[in-house]
């Protein structure tokens, strides 16, 4: 568009938010001149539930009033989409006997959501959440807000990072960091008030788990190692309850729930309610009412602890395997954090405080220190918030493919970002014009235990014998864990194309398409509105002209001016129905124009017919 | 304004201000890290223009490679070598050291055993395990020695280079004893698994 950039300096002030988009609720936050605070709905809320409606008017809802669809309109509502970020179809089978995703036929390496007859991709029904933060942030701001940081999970991998970013755009957001949420979660806590030392964050949350592990030096937090599973989270123990619940239910009740959509949302709530209140009360009961019928189950701790020992199992392998990673022994640890809502369980504290000798830390809300530590990264990316500095790690090792399906690591996990390594290809056979090179992520041997992340196509190669094209490729990832590759004739000094295929997510093309599609709708839905308000306008008038023609006053118009009013009326009704709501607005402004005499008349029959009435008395 | 970055071009030690040295003070080459990332980390550039900001991404990417390899002994060694002219063969890895053909052969022997099922071998592997490591405790102690030994002399001197010869050996023999430690780690974790 523009020939020049000139740099006014402009974007110096203004503001840049984070956000915590999590599995089960999401949080914007932002800097003020005391420190990083949560920003709260016109209605008082913080908490902005990741659950995401369709209208039957079209259009995508998100938050409070999407989780009371979840219950009256579960075909249309989805929640949970951050276990299907940047998946395939392949990876999510188990998420798919557990969660009530409706997975549209032709998805394969991309997911589609299919809502009401609609599909979606993972990214656009995050960037729906996205976009109420964004608003709230911006009501409660009374500014744009145009750049967010926005919180991952550790261990999350490419792809799941640019399924993440893809979210930004999707929502009209400039993302301009993706901050790993254990390291987020160090920086609110304030830890840094000690200069010095070694802390583990241990972040359980509604759907995924990670363990961080750092070194805390003058306001420098280096990440050490992280570990986690992406696949783990307090939905894993909702589910345990749920399906004990419905276990009950075909005994007692003699019917299967477990079909029952609306049914399952009902009783997943009661299990919810039940797992929240065991972490302060002994025992309790799991409470549930639906179509006429009640169930009713007692469940003390002793119990509960038993049925999600497993789970909590599972969270120590990776602090294990982190420690490992760290060289250090548990011991070694000064401080520990806890973060997201699992780790209020008492199971789990007890397991951590266990594994690292050290009590953990709990004063902040582990709900909200992760949006906290992501407005502390945005401070620090506005200049704001000077004496810190994150140096984060990449959790998986990057490879690409070499002869008999091995992979071969160029970039090791737990490396600081950003990090980068270069290799040098060459062609196999005389004349060959492209190389391609398959990209993996993962601490296996092989290609097939590694989650492929992209091909990536040197094309145009200047035909030459075999073996002597020289392209140096450097893969680098960048301070989000995002993987970019540049190629390079060694021979000329010239860049070489590369082109990207990923294996999972969005390409270019289609995050720009669904852009340019959100936008047309945009303009779509604001039409739309326009259209519906200039009905309502004409249907006060038409009514308000009915009701009139009814009265004395009307009667006492002449012809000339019945006649007026008659063709107004004709007028506005031919317009009526067309979708152009400027021709409705200039019809319903004639109407009113004509109908001035009428109501200026009836007007003044009532007040005679007042002052009459007052007369009497 | 451009800031004065550090190129591709520049080796690990030049970026660092540091001597071509295998004996490296690892407090202070820390310090120096953390000083450099203050500088240059992407997130002091947000607010900077483009070109800026590819500059201080390429620039913190060296930073991180160079620390990680600078701090570990072993990397800082093949580095340097690499550098020298001395690549380290792949291969040369894969060579069984003469001296270990005996153990190694009794080794893969145990490990077979446990992978099939029969976990009678594991105290050995056990004491398999500590030898190894003992090895490469003495290993690491002689490269200490070499180090200290190439420091001393001139650069390029044939004592330099007779050095780094020496060490490339060792390394090899370093790398090989890694890798049965770690074959063994793994028969003796997946043993427990199954247990």
């Amino acid at each position: 568009m523009g020939t020049f950039q000139i740099d006014f300096g402009e974007n110096r002030h203004s503001k840049i938010v984070g956000i915590d988009l999590g599995t089960t609720n999401s949080l914007v936050a932002w800097m003020d001149l005391t420190g990083p605070r949560i920003m709260e709905d016109p209605e008082g809320q913080k908490i902005v539930p990741s659950i995401v409606s369709l209208t039957s008017k079209g259009a995508l809802i998100a938050g409070t009033p999407a989780r009371e669809l979840l219950l009256t309109k579960p075909d249309r509502t989805v929640y949970s989409v951050k276990r299907l970020m940047g998946r395939g179809v392949a990876d999510v089978q188990e998420e798919l006997k557990l969660f009530p995703f409706h997975i549209a036929e032709d998805s394969e390496s991309v997911i589609k959501l299919n809502l009401g007859g609609r599909t979606f991709t993972p990214p656009e029904i995050s960037a729906a959440v996205l976009r109420q933060l964004k608003d709230n942030a911006e009501t409660a701001l009374g500014e744009p807000v145009g750049q967010a940081v926005i919180t991952v999970p550790a261990y999350f991998n490419d792809a799941q990072r640019q399924a993440t970013k893809d979210a930004g755009r999707l929502a009209g957001r400039e993302v301009l960091r993706l901050v790993n949420e254990p390291t987020a979660a160090a920086l609110a806590y304030g830890l840094d008030k000690r200069k010095e030392g070694i802390i583990a964050v241990y972040d359980f949350g509604g759907g995924t788990f990670d363990i961080s592990i750092l070194r805390l030096h003058e306001g420098i937090f280096e990440v050490l190692a992280t570990n986690g599973d992406t696949h783990l989270g307090g939905d894993d123990i909702d589910n345990l309850l749920l399906r004990i619940a419905l276990e009950d239910l075909q005994t007692e009740w003699g019917e299967d729930l477990s079909g029952d959509a609306e049914g399952v949302q009902r009783l997943r709530r009661s299990v919810i309610r039940a797992k929240e209140e065991l972490s302060f009360v002994p025992q309790t009961k799991i409470e549930f009412a639906y179509k006429g019928k009640s169930y009713e189950r007692a469940i003390d701790r002793e119990l509960f602890d038993r049925l999600i020992a497993p789970v909590v199992e599972r969270t120590l392998g990776p602090c294990r395997a982190c420690l490992a990673d760290a060289q250090l022994a548990p011991e070694k640890i000064d401080e520990v954090v806890l973060v997201g809502g699992s780790t209020r369980i008492p199971l789990v504290r007890a397991a951590v405080e266990r594994l690292f000798k050290a009590k953990p830390h709990t004063e902040l809300n582990p709900d909200e220190v992760v949006a906290l530590g992501a407005a502390v990264q945005a401070g620090i990316l506005s200049g704001d918030v000077e004496d810190k500095l994150l140096l984060d790690v990449t959790p998986l090792s990057l490879g690409i493919e070499t002869m008999g399906g091995v992979v071969s690591k160029l970039i090791h996990r737990n490396s600081t970002i950003p990090a980068s390594a270069t290799e040098a290809f060459t062609t196999a056979v005389d004349g060959q014009r492209n190389v391609l090179i398959h990209v993996l992520q993962g601490e296996r041997e092989l290609v097939k235990d590694c989650r492929s992340l992209a091909r990536f196509d040197l094309k145009d190669i200047a035909p030459m014998p075999a073996g002597m094209a020289r392209i140096e490729v450097r893969f680098l990832i960048d301070a989000n864990g995002i993987l970019n590759v540049t190629a390079r004739d060694a021979r000329t000094g010239q860049e070489h194309s590369v082109e990207v295929k990923p294996s999972y997510g969005l390409n270019e093309e289609q995050v720009e398409a669904m852009i340019r599609e959100s936008f047309d709708k945009a303009e779509e839905d604001l039409r739309e509105r326009q259209v519906r308000e200039a009905r309502v306008e004409a249907d006060n008038i038409l009514a308000a002209t009915e009701k009139a023609k009814t009265s004395d006053a009307w009667t006492n118009l002449d012809a000339g001016e019945r006649s007026a009013v008659e063709a107004a009326i004709l007028d506005l009704r031919t317009v009526y129905n067309s979708s152009d709501h400027r021709a409705i607005n200039e019809k319903t402004e004639a109407l009113n124009h004509a109908t001035q005499k009428l109501a200026e008349t009836m007007m003044n029959t009532a007040v005679r017919g007042a002052l009459k009435g007052t007369k009497v008395d | 304004m451009l800031l004065l970055m550090p190129t591709l071009s520049q080796n690990f030690f030049e970026f660092f201000g540091l001597d071509r040295k295998l004996i490296v003070d690892t407090d202070a080459l820390q310090e120096r890290f953390y000083e450099l990332s203050r500088q240059w980390h992407p997130d002091r550039f947000s607010r900077k223009s483009a070109a800026e900001q590819t500059q201080a991404l390429e620039a913190t990417a060296i930073l991180n490679d160079g620390y990680r390899t600078l701090r570990d002994p072993v990397k800082r060694a093949e580095y340097l070598l690499k550098e020298e002219g001395f690549p380290i063969g792949e291969q040369r890895s894969k060579d069984v050291p003469p001296e270990l053909l005996e153990e190694v052969f009794e080794l893969n022997m145990m490990l077979e055993e446990i992978k099939s099922g029969d976990d009678s071998s594991r105290p050995q592997l056990e004491t398999a395990r500590e030898k190894f490591a003992g090895m490469r405790a003495g290993i690491d102690t002689q490269l200490q020695s070499l180090f200290a030994k190439y420091d001393a002399s001139e650069s390029r001197s044939e004592t330099a280079k007779q050095a780094l010869h020496e060490i490339r050996g060792v390394l090899n023999r370093r790398r090989y004893i890694e890798n049965l430690i770690r074959d063994v780690n793994k028969a003796l974790q997946n043993g427990n698994l199954s247990n």
